[in-house]
């Protein structure tokens, strides 16, 4: 049989794979299957394409494997998953890296249409983009840069002209395409384009942001599938850009704002001077909080960002069961962007062995809130603040939150009175029913545990 | 017209990725998006064939570099996506 016939068979084949993989995917019983489909799709992808005719020699190809397969494969053992968001973020830059490698070595055929060179500086571009803006992501999550909106004056215009740049950049490439001067350029624009889309970008924010990077990795993909010919490279490119696009689109709902304001705004400043918070915030010794408790019938946990942080969710488990023995029933609510990427807390609570089935999403916990008896937050400020219900001047008014304070009593497992990651004041500190429990939230489950051990 | 075959192929693709990740729960967000970061990595069987073919030294170099980047993508994504998945337990059928 002809090679390139047996090769885009395959690659049939492996894009029923990939897409019946994505469709196990959507549920928690199936899902591991379908990861694992997904990865025999890929390998049967590769595996044809070593029996293309063009490749001569194998050697080089060995060593990329192997530095690439052993390098993947540590990283994925040894990641701890509150550091999920760092690595699929870097992750995801070495896939844009790879599509902008790609375009420039399509560069090296010997005849290259209008068309063709078009694509070639798409995936460039978008390669570039995602690399250097994955990067930043990175550096933000992993706090090896500051996780603040980085602006400065001018800021816009910088950008404006660098889409000019990029749109005149691209015309000389594809025009003059024996000039090399241009695909430097262009490289030197789409790196310099993926920092400053990214660095102005604020931390709370990043759920959007590596979703939409998400979506660029497997665009880059696809631009690249274009500049070879190669459809597989344009299926699996587009599934991974259509999920990319639900998910920021989820996020930006869950926020209430728009793709366009995430990007070109940080939180703006407190418009309406004139709110203002009443109220006296009431502390509570984990003692006195395990009284409570004990006498609960219905708890609700909400989980942030301060849960990965303190590395609480194998103590929050303990104390659950020991909730669960006492004949309390537990459940958690998941805002969509609590955490720093979505889904994070479902994973770090997974780790934990707290069943799926008991993680609620906002719009199934709000409506029972009232019959809970006491809602324990942890580490989650900017989600359950009723001010976005309440307080039209605040910047995340219309925001949809989990109403904690609807419960019987909120305890809120806080390290001091700073304000959260949006630095917005919250009212709930303040409520009639609110306590607060101050110190390491690890620490303090803890300390319920040993009060329920005594 | 390949082109446009190429672009046909793109828009259908995308629509498909849309109906399928808009089934999935928010509880698997996380998975899926470094599931569909390893699947990503696909830009491997583009840079295999840069890497493989005599078409310079530039174009080897080129290729190999982006094969072994491809490959962290799609080794490491596949692998922590399957290690992050085995963790998703229901309340009766775990320990």
């Amino acid at each position: 049989m002809d090679t390139t016939l047996l090769v885009n068979l395959s690659y049939i084949v492996a894009a029923i794979l990939f897409i019946y993989g994505l469709k196990l995917l959507g549920h928690p019983s199936t899902a591991r299957n379908g990861n694992k489909l997904s990865a025999i799709a890929m390998f049967i992808a590769v595996v044809v394409t070593l029996l293309d005719q063009s490749i001569v020699s194998y050697s080089w190809i060995v060593v990329g494997i192997l530095i690439g397969a052993a390098v993947g494969a540590f990283a994925a053992r040894t990641i701890e998953m509150t550091s999920m968001p760092e690595m699929v973020a870097l992750f995801n830059g070495f896939g844009g890296i790879a599509s902008l490698l790609v375009g420039w070595a399509a560069l090296s055929e010997p005849t290259l249409s209008g068309v063709t060179l078009f694509t070639i500086f798409l995936s460039i571009l978008i390669g570039g983009v995602t690399f250097t803006g994955s990067l930043v992501a990175w550096g933000k999550l992993s706090e090896t840069l500051a996780g603040k909106p980085i602006l400065f004056t001018g800021q816009r215009v910088v950008n404006s002209g660098l889409m000019v740049a990029i749109v005149i950049c691209g015309f000389l490439f594809v025009t003059q395409p024996e000039t090399t001067t241009w695909l430097y350029l262009a490289i030197a624009l789409s790196i310099a384009l993926g920092i400053l889309a990214v660095i102005p970008i604020g931390g709370a924010d990043m759920p959007v942001v590596i979703s939409l990077l998400n979506s660029y990795s497997g665009l880059a993909a696809c631009a690249a599938g274009f500049a070879i010919n190669n459809n597989i490279l344009i299926v699996a490119g587009a599934l991974v850009g259509a999920s990319g696009i639900v998910l920021t689109n989820i996020m930006c709902k869950a926020m209430n704002r728009s793709l366009a304001n995430v990007l070109f705004s940080g939180f703006g400043a407190v418009k309406d001077d004139t709110m203002v918070i009443e109220g006296e915030v009431k502390p509570l010794s984990p003692g006195d909080a395990y009284y409570i408790l004990e006498a609960a019938s219905s708890v609700a946990v909400i989980p942030g960002y301060g849960m990965a942080v303190a590395q609480a969710q194998h103590a929050v488990k303990e104390l659950q069961e020991l909730l669960e023995s006492n004949g309390t029933e537990v459940v958690y609510g998941i805002h969509p962007v609590a955490g720093r990427m979505p889904g994070h807390m479902n994973v770090l609570l997974a780790e934990a062995d707290v069943p799926y089935d008991l993680l609620l999403e906002m719009d199934d916990i709000n409506p029972r809130m009232e019959t809970v008896d006491v809602a324990i937050v942890i580490g989650a400020n900017d989600v359950v603040n009723p001010a976005a219900r309440e307080m039209e001047g605040s910047p995340i008014y219309g925001m949809p939150v989990i109403n904690v304070d609807y419960a019987r009593t909120v305890f809120v497992l806080k390290r001091s009175m700073a304000s959260g990651f949006a630095g917005i004041d919250n009212p709930l500190f303040f409520k009639d029913n609110t306590r607060m429990i101050f110190g390491d939230a690890k620490e303090t489950i803890n300390q319920l545990i040993r009060e329920f051990s005594d | 017209m390949e082109a446009i075959y190429l672009l046909f192929i793109l828009v259908l693709s995308i629509f498909l990725g849309i109906e399928l990740i808009g089934k999935v729960p928010a509880t698997l967000h996380t998975p899926l998006m470094s599931g569909a970061n390893a699947i990503s990595g696909i830009t491997l069987v583009g840079a295999l064939v840069a890497s493989g073919a005599d078409r310079g030294e530039l174009t080897t170099i080129l290729g190999t570099a982006a094969v072994a980047f491809a490959t962290i993508n799609v080794v490491g994504g596949y692998m922590v996506t399957d290690r992050m998945l085995a963790m998703f337990k229901k309340k009766e059928g775990g320990k």
